[in-house]
């Protein structure tokens, strides 16, 4: 079952199954993560971290054990989750609660957009942006909100190297500036070790937490940074793929 | 044949709207040619001049205008009544799957029976009038507007239902807000197909079912074996056909609806 109290940690997961049909994708999986916390989630290519991911948005319901989440979440998706019918203007503002006057949404708007380094595409429609600018409108989106709880399926891997590398560091920037929990799920082991508080290595199906590893907490990371290198090994070890 | 890459480029240099005119004076001159050596028999085949001649007294007498917007209202009716009806129903068979196996296999079965085969019972039931012909109209649009409102509003992705989800978009706002938007691409290339076949529809109807209209100016034509009228009514049918159909193409230039043209 999906419940709500007022009490930390942000997420907690307590003996989480879940089963499409007769395949158990998920099995006895424990997790908890503190308000403000980024968790990466990286795992074997279909080991359920999208599931997982799901169930934390609360869009799957657990086969068994309980999902507690206090708070809105929101999904980043990798692509395709704006709306293609509205500007980009149009999709910030569907992020704000429906209730907000329309002067705050145009401020509020005009704000992201400022952030996000998109004023002058403003007026145009998604299929009109390139990826990266595409997912720095969903992040625009999702955090206009004042979301809780921020959840990221893979959000960069359709990007190129170098756009990748800045949708990183505008994350990473972002988030200083507003902090949000998030859970991060990728399958790129850099991206792993550069962004998490800490990461979270899933088994192969069905899904459970085999390893946890925390990083240090300074960000902007690099390759040379403290700990990441250590982090890239210990989490290639425990996919075996050393 | 190929033409070899000079005659692509005099093609590309010449204005496109250019093109019709060629093309529809080459078919002028296929009509004229077999007409001037008497290769039609007497009577089956009218000269240009008298068609010309037809139009310009159909016009002066005010029958053509008169007989046109006689179909057009039949048409703007049966048409607008079909879509009314047929996007909300449609919108249901797309997003309940129960409704869908419910309603699906009678939407097909309706849907491929010929407008024409209800003339019976819309000439038993409305009489003769406008009602029969825009009932003919109706019942020939809406079975197609149904099966393609389903099919967009099923094949929606998820995807946005799920973004909706977390913007905290519920219950009706998500059918306006959502998957109407979605829709729409599909939605305007259905109408227009929809708007082609009620304008051919009313024409077979005015034939059997009313006493005006630009398919009774035909019909009637015809009986006084005046072929010259026949293809003044044909030529005005094609050229309402081609406006509707390119007013109707204009929607999918609404820069909310072209993102599902450009992909």
């Amino acid at each position: 079952m999906t419940d709500r109290d007022d009490a930390s940690p942000m997420l907690r997961l307590t003996g989480v199954g879940f089963d499409y049909g007769e395949i158990r994708v998920i099995d006895g999986l424990d997790l908890e993560v503190a308000r403000g916390e980024l968790v990466v989630c990286v795992g074997p290519s279909g080991c359920g971290k999208s599931t997982l991911l799901s169930l934390l948005g609360g869009h799957l319901h657990p086969t068994r054990g309980r999902v507690v989440r206090n708070g809105q979440s929101r999904t980043i998706y990798q692509d395709g989750g704006l709306f293609p019918w509205l500007t980009v203007a149009e999709n910030i503002a569907r992020g704000l609660p429906r209730e907000t006057a329309p002067a705050a949404v145009a401020t509020k708007v005009r704000e992201w957009l400022g952030i996000t380094r998109l004023a002058e595409f403003a007026g145009h429609y998604p299929h009109q942006l390139s990826g990266g600018m595409r997912q720095r409108v969903e992040i625009a989106r999702a955090l206009a909100g004042e979301t809780d709880l921020l959840l990221m399926d893979e959000p960069f891997s359709a990007l190129d190297y170098q756009t990748r590398n800045r949708m990183r560091r505008e994350l990473v920037a972002t988030l200083a500036e507003r902090p949000r929990t998030v859970v991060f799920v990728t399958h790129d082991i850099e991206e792993a070790a550069q962004l998490g508080d800490r990461v979270i290595v899933l088994g192969a199906r069905p899904a459970r937490v085999v390893r946890t590893l925390a990083l240090p907490a300074a960000r902007p990371r690099t390759p040379a940074s403290p700990g990441v290198a250590d982090a890239e090994h210990a989490i290639m070890e425990e996919l075996g793929l050393t | 044949m190929y033409m070899g890459p000079h005659s692509c480029a005099t093609m590309r240099a010449v204005p496109r709207w250019i093109w019709p005119f060629v093309t529809g004076a080459v078919l002028l001159v296929a009509w004229w040619i077999p007409y001037d050596r008497g290769a039609f028999p007497q009577g089956t085949v009218p000269s240009q001049g008298a068609v010309a001649e037809a139009f310009y007294a159909e016009i002066s007498s005010g029958r053509l205008i008169d007989d046109t917007i006689a179909s057009l209202f039949r048409v703007a009716w049966g048409y607008v009544l079909a879509v009314v009806a047929a996007v909300p129903l449609g919108l249901v068979i797309g997003r309940s799957p129960a409704a869908a196996a419910a309603l699906m296999p009678w939407v097909n079965f309706f849907r491929n029976m010929s407008p024409i085969a209800w003339v019976p019972f819309a000439v038993v039931w409305f009489g003769i009038g406008d009602p029969p012909a825009i009932f003919i109209i109706f019942m020939a649009t809406f079975f197609q507007i149904v099966l393609a409102t389903a099919a967009a509003a099923g094949s929606v992705p998820k995807i946005y239902y799920r973004v909706a989800e977390d913007l905290g978009e519920r219950g009706h706002n998500v059918l306006f807000r959502v998957t109407l938007p979605a829709i729409m691409p599909q939605l305007v290339t259905a109408l227009r197909v929809a708007i082609g076949v009620a304008w051919m529809v009313d024409v077979a109807a005015e034939m059997i079912a009313v006493r005006s209209g630009l398919g009774f100016l035909i019909i009637d034509a015809r009986n006084g074996l005046r072929m010259d009228l026949v293809v003044c009514g044909m030529i005005t049918i094609g050229a309402i056909g081609i406006g509707l159909d390119a007013a109707f193409a204009r929607l999918a230039r609404i820069p909310s609806v072209r993102w599902g043209f450009e992909r």
